[in-house]
This record gives structure tokens, sequence and C-alpha cells, in this order.
């Protein structure tokens, strides 16, 4: 234990001078290319599930959308259960294993689920309860894996394969629509296949990061002291602040699309756009991070989407004003998204690395949802611009108070 | 070697189940009866055969189908609408099909969304229709609805009545998030009614189309039908999250009467005649008298979206 702790801190100091690896490792490769089949399957099915629900089963689409913020918020808490477990059992792998495995045996349950809404409802929260325990053990093992140095680079390989997938599954999705003449259930079952893929791949070619500690060591006692610890209590506190002010993805593509009158059939490009450039930019913005720090970035990515707020209240006249907004989001995606968990990472110990990244990822998700229900009902008490103007305005301030308080040191 | 090679025979089998369960999905939803000929002549209920997705009829208690695919249906006069999602469309588009009386494509429309209204003005002369779009809401899984119409002897086509300038009480009403669905037309095929939804609320909308302009009558009404003699609304009401009580308004004494179905109906309801109002649930269609008494009648089972031919 005394080993462990020791040398991390020293890593995180930045004391160790090796020399950086040219290349991310094949395990954080090996865990991009997990991510990148995942998400092909997992896209498929937030693709459809909308058609099918309403029109397959005549669901009412509102209900659904209640439906579905109620699971988003549940996922925030199973996060740090998955990160707590996988660092008590010293097992990463297997805890990650046991999310991306119980994501994909939700598809065949949706198959299975019929037209049973409530079945389908329970799937639905199985489903992301598997996605919720995942993500932190496999951040842990992307981080344990790369040298302190390469972190910003790794996650921003991993990130970029990530949303590749993001990409693909769609396009899979109409392709086995079109095949099976609008078959929704042939969706479900591709989409169980394809994830079953990612676990084998998983099984075979991820390596696990058993640690030097014997399993008692990893306590909630312990979990509840990483918070005592100023340099991971204040990164976590200001993600969380920052994340209180941040504007959500689908806000953004409604003030683009009310402002420019996009029509519709191109509004679901909107988010292809920031994927885009976040996918080109991921690995160049972490290596950035490497270089000149990681929260300077993470703070450059605000300031990219603060920008692109006061961009979308300008004139309406230019295309070319929403394009580039369109570009600073996916910049703000790049600059914070796998950056975040860099910065992080050597702040935590190795034994609780994924207990800490999850408390980090789930005081930022909160702080957005209710940032979401703040921005929603500033929108409609104040109308459409004031409520932006006033949102980047807030972003702007948190954003110099966070440069500031500079609570990563470099 | 051998983990990859693993790995390489997992994918393979794998993808090879995906593509012979795909497959053979497409034999189960190809598989067609052979398709009868059917036309708008008086006095028929037509619906959606929710089994094969086809427009049919019964003829003698025996059920008559289509070649015709729709995931709604409509009909007016010597004029029918059906609303098709295309198959393989993400974001769907939906095809909206105006048909002659028998059943023949005079005009197709390819718009954004998926079907959720369909009706035909009790002219002929326009049809009009409610879709779902997605992502167009902030939550994002959320659904708007947009609700346009198309003028069948000018070819006109009204994308969606978003823009309709429209006032409450007697002021007019600006916001982001206007929302339209169910337009129901008069028989003098000008005036029209629709549910209006912003800021939580939804408003009975009654609109010229002439001079295109429209004020809001009354609150919580929605999906408004109006009667062939053009004097009451059928409408669905809310009662609770998601529930809905199928209701009639007078529109000379704005008088609501509560129709005898008890559970909750989440449609556009159709006036059979001037006594009776029809409306789609569970997977059947039913029948309940316009005045409150009496009590639901199945009039057939495995359809929905019901079209009485008059």
């Amino acid at each position: 234990m005394y080993i462990a702790a020791s040398r991390t801190s020293d890593l995180a100091a930045g004391t160790d001078r090796k020399p950086a690896l040219k290349r991310v490792s094949a395990n954080v490769v090996a865990l991009g290319m997990v991510s990148l089949v995942t998400d092909v399957s997992s896209e498929m099915v937030t693709a459809v599930l909308p058609l099918y629900l309403v029109l397959g089963l005549g669901l009412n689409p509102l209900q659904f959308g209640l439906l579905d913020g109620l699971y988003a918020g549940a996922t925030a808490l199973v996060r740090v259960a998955g990160g707590h477990l996988a660092d008590r059992w010293r097992r990463l792998k297997a805890v990650a294993g046991f999310g991306y495995g119980l994501s994909a045996v939700c598809k065949l349950g949706l198959v299975a689920a019929g037209s049973s809404v409530a079945a389908i409802g329970v799937v639905l929260a199985a489903d992301r309860t598997g996605k919720g325990l995942r993500t932190a053990p496999r951040d842990a093992l992307i981080s344990l894996s790369s040298t302190p140095d390469a972190l910003g680079r790794s996650f921003g390989v991993h990130r970029a394969l990530d949303t590749v997938g993001a990409f693909l599954g769609p396009l899979v999705a109409m392709a086995v629509l079109a095949l099976s003449l609008g078959s929704y259930t042939s969706v479900f079952f591709t989409s169980f296949c394809v994830a079953a893929i990612a676990v084998l791949l998983l099984a075979l070619f991820v390596k696990d990061h058993p640690g030097g500690v014997d399993r008692a060591a990893v306590s909630l006692r312990m979990t509840a002291n990483l918070l005592k610890q100023s340099g991971f209590r204040r990164v976590t506190l200001w993600a969380a602040v920052l994340g209180l002010v941040t504007v959500g993805d689908s806000f953004v593509y409604l003030v683009l699309q009310r402002r420019w009158e996009i029509a519709a059939t191109f509004f679901p490009l909107l988010p292809l756009g920031t994927a885009g450039v976040y996918l080109v930019l991921a690995v160049p913005l972490g290596k950035l991070a490497d270089r000149v720090g990681r929260w300077p970035v993470f703070l450059g990515g605000h300031g990219a989407l603060c920008l692109a707020l006061v961009l979308l209240c300008g004139p309406q006249a230019g295309i070319w004003l929403a394009v580039v907004a369109l570009g600073l989001h996916g910049v703000f995606y790049a600059a914070t998204d796998g950056v975040l968990m860099a910065a992080a990472g050597p702040l935590i110990p190795r034994d609780l690395r994924a207990t800490g990244m999850a408390v980090v990822q789930t005081g930022q998700a909160v702080a957005r949802m209710l940032s979401s229900v703040l921005f929603g009902l500033a929108w409609t008490l104040w109308d459409l611009r004031p409520a932006v103007l006033a949102a980047a305005a807030c972003l702007a301030l948190v954003a110099l108070a966070a440069a500031y308080a500079k609570p990563v040191r470099p | 070697v051998k983990k990859l090679v693993l790995a390489l025979l997992g994918t393979v089998l794998l993808i090879a189940a995906a593509v012979v369960y795909t497959v053979s999905a497409r034999h189960g939803t190809a598989a067609a009866e052979p398709a009868a000929q059917l036309t708008l002549s008086p006095g028929q209920l037509l619906f959606r055969d929710t089994a094969t997705g086809r427009v049919g009829t019964l003829s003698q208690e025996k059920r008559q189908l289509s070649g015709l695919k729709c995931d709604r249906f409509a009909v007016a006069k010597q004029t029918a609408v059906c609303l098709a999602v295309r198959p393989g469309t993400l974001p769907a588009v939906t095809d909206v099909l105006v048909l002659d009386d028998h059943l023949a494509v005079r005009h197709t429309e390819a718009l954004p969304g998926t079907p959720s209204r369909a009706r035909v003005s009790p002219d002929g002369k326009r049809v009009y229709w409610t879709l779902f779009v997605t992502g167009d809401s902030y939550s994002q899984t959320g659904f708007s609805t947009r609700a346009g119409l198309y003028e069948v002897d000018t070819g006109r086509l009204v994308k969606t009545i978003e823009e309709l300038p429209v006032f409450v009480d007697g002021r007019r009403y600006f916001a982001a998030d206007v929302n339209y669905w169910g337009i129901t037309f008069a028989p003098d095929g000008n005036r029209f009614y629709a549910t209006l939804g912003s800021k939580g609320k939804t408003y009975l909308v009654e609109a010229d189309y002439q001079r295109y302009r429209g004020k809001t009558l009354r609150e919580n009404v929605e999906c408004p039908s109006l009667s062939p003699d053009a004097t009451r609304i059928a409408f669905k009401k809310k009662t609770g999250e998601g529930v809905w009580r199928l209701s009639v308004l007078d529109l000379k004494t704005m008088q609501e009467t509560e129709l005898a179905e008890q559970r909750s109906v989440d449609d556009q309801a159709l006036w059979q005649d001037d006594h009776t109002v029809l409306y789609g649930l569970d997977n059947a269609v039913w029948a309940v008298p316009a005045d409150g008494s009496g009590a639901p009648r199945e009039l057939a089972r495995n359809a929905a979206s019901p079209a009485v031919t008059g």
C-alpha cells in the first residue's frame, strides 16, 4: 500500500521523468475498440427506440421523455457504486465487463419484452445500469494503462474511437431497417450481436490492473477520505460548478435550429457536426493538454462553448456563424470530456482510481442535469436570447474563477 | 494469435446470426395475401389492419384488405389520405399520400417525422395531418408535433401551421415553443380548429383559413374533431399525466359532456354521424354515443385509424 501510494504521488507531482511513450498503450486501444463496437450497438437502439415506442407500440412520446429523464438521474448513482465495487474487489475489468454484458443482454430483453411497456421500462433501466457500472472502471483502466504524462493523449484516442462508433450506429440501424423492411426486432437483435462482439473483444484483449494491495484495504471510509484530499476535492467541485453553468447539447442544437430555421430533416445532422469535430480534435487536444496542462485546456473548452453561445445570439444573416458555433461546440467536447479524466486521474491513488473517477463524473453529470432544468426555466421565462446570453455570462464568470483557482497544479 | 482467431471466429458467427435474423424478418414482413380492390363507395367503415398495416374494411363480417399500407388513414368525399413511414429512414420520413376514390395515389409529399393524426376536410378539398418530430424539443428524446395541410385542388402545401397568428384573450400570442396538433375543418372549408400547445398548456384554437388567423377558445382541449353538423367538438381532455377522457364540447353553450368511455383514449375521435363517435383503443376500433349515454361498443378487432365513407 505504501509503495503504491507513494509512487502515485510521485507521478502526480510530475517528478517521474520517464520518456513519454510515442504511442498509447495497447490496452487503451483495446478499450477504445470495445467502446467503438459498443457504441455502434447502443446508438443503433437509441436511433430507433423513439420510433419503435411511438409507432410500433403507440406509446405517447411525452411519457417516454419523462421516463428517459428519470433513468439519466439513476445512472449517476450506479456509476459511483460501479467504481467503488471495482476498486474494492480489485477487478476493474470484471466490473466493466459485467456492465458491458448487462447492456448486451438487455438488447435481447427488448426483443423479448414485445409490446409490454412495463417490461420495456425495466429493460431500459437495466441497460442504463450497465452503462453506469462500466464507465468508471473503464476510465480507471485507461488511466492506469497510460503513463501520467500521456494521459491526455490516451483519453483522446479512446474518445475518438468511441465517437466513431456513435457515427456508425445509426447507419447500421438504417441498413438493418432497410434490409428487414422495417423490422425493429431485427435492429435489437443485431444490436445484441454487435454488443456481444464488444464483450468478446474485452474478454480477449483488455488486460486488468490487479494492483498490489489486498482487498480489505479499500473500504467505504477510504472513499470518503478521498474527498478530504484537497486536490481531488477541488477538481470535483470545480467540475461540478462548471457543469452547473454548461448549456446542454440539445439546447445548443435547438437554439441553432430556432434561429437559423434549419429544416427538420437536417436537424439530426447537427449532433453529427459536433461529433465530427470532436472526433478530429480529441487526440490533438489531448496531446496539447499533456503539454501545456490539462486544466487550461479544460477551461479553454468551456471558453469555446461560451463563444459558441455568444455567436448563437449574433446576427442571423451568416450561415457560417452557425457552422462556426457548431465547430466550437465540438471543440468544447474535445477539450473537456477526456481531458477532465486525464486531469483528475493523477490526483487519485491507484487503488481508488475507479471510485474517484466515478465521483468526478457523477458530480458533473448531476450538475449538468440541474443546469438543463434551470436553462429550460430561463428559456420559458425570459425567452431564447436573454436565456442564452445569461448562460454565456455565467459560464464566462465561473470559468474565469476556475482559472484563478487552479485546482490542478501543472 | 489464438486470441485473434477466437475474436475473428466469434465476430463472424455473431454477424452471421444478425444477418440471418434480419433477412428472415424480411420474409415475415413481406408475406402478403392477395389484395382486395377497395373503393370509397358510401357507407363503409375503413380502418388500418394492425396485423399487416394495410387498409381494410369488413364486408359481411369478413375482413377485406387492400394493398395499401398506412400508419394513419382518413377519408372524406372522394379523397383519402394515407400517412406511411418510409422503412429504413432515420430520422424518420413520412410519406403523405393523397388518394382518389379508388385508393390510387394522386399526390405524394415526403415530410420529416412519424405519423400521429390524419384527416380530410368534409368537402374533400384539403388533407391535413400531424407528425411527431424528434429532436425538436429540448429533452433529447422529447418529441414535438408539427401539423400541416395540403390543398388537393391547388396543390398548395403548408408544411406547418406554426406561423398562424393566434390571439389569447384578445392579445397576440408569441412563444418559442408553439406546437400544433389535431386539425379539424368545418364543412365550409374555411373555419378550422386545432390544439395549440405552449409552455405546458394546451388550448383549443378556432381559426379562419382565408384570413389566416386564430384565437383560443378554451384550455385543455386536445385533438378536436368537429361534428358533421359543425355544432360540437369531440376531443380528449387531459385528466392526469398521460390519461385522457373522451368528451364532447357544445360550441353554442360551451358545455362539456364526458362520454361513456371510461378508459383513457389517446386518439383524434371521428364522427360516424351526428350521434356517434369512433376511436381507436387497445388495438380495436370502438364506437360510443356522442351525448354521454350508452356504453362503448367494439366495431373491429386488430384495427386502428377508423375512417367512414359517406
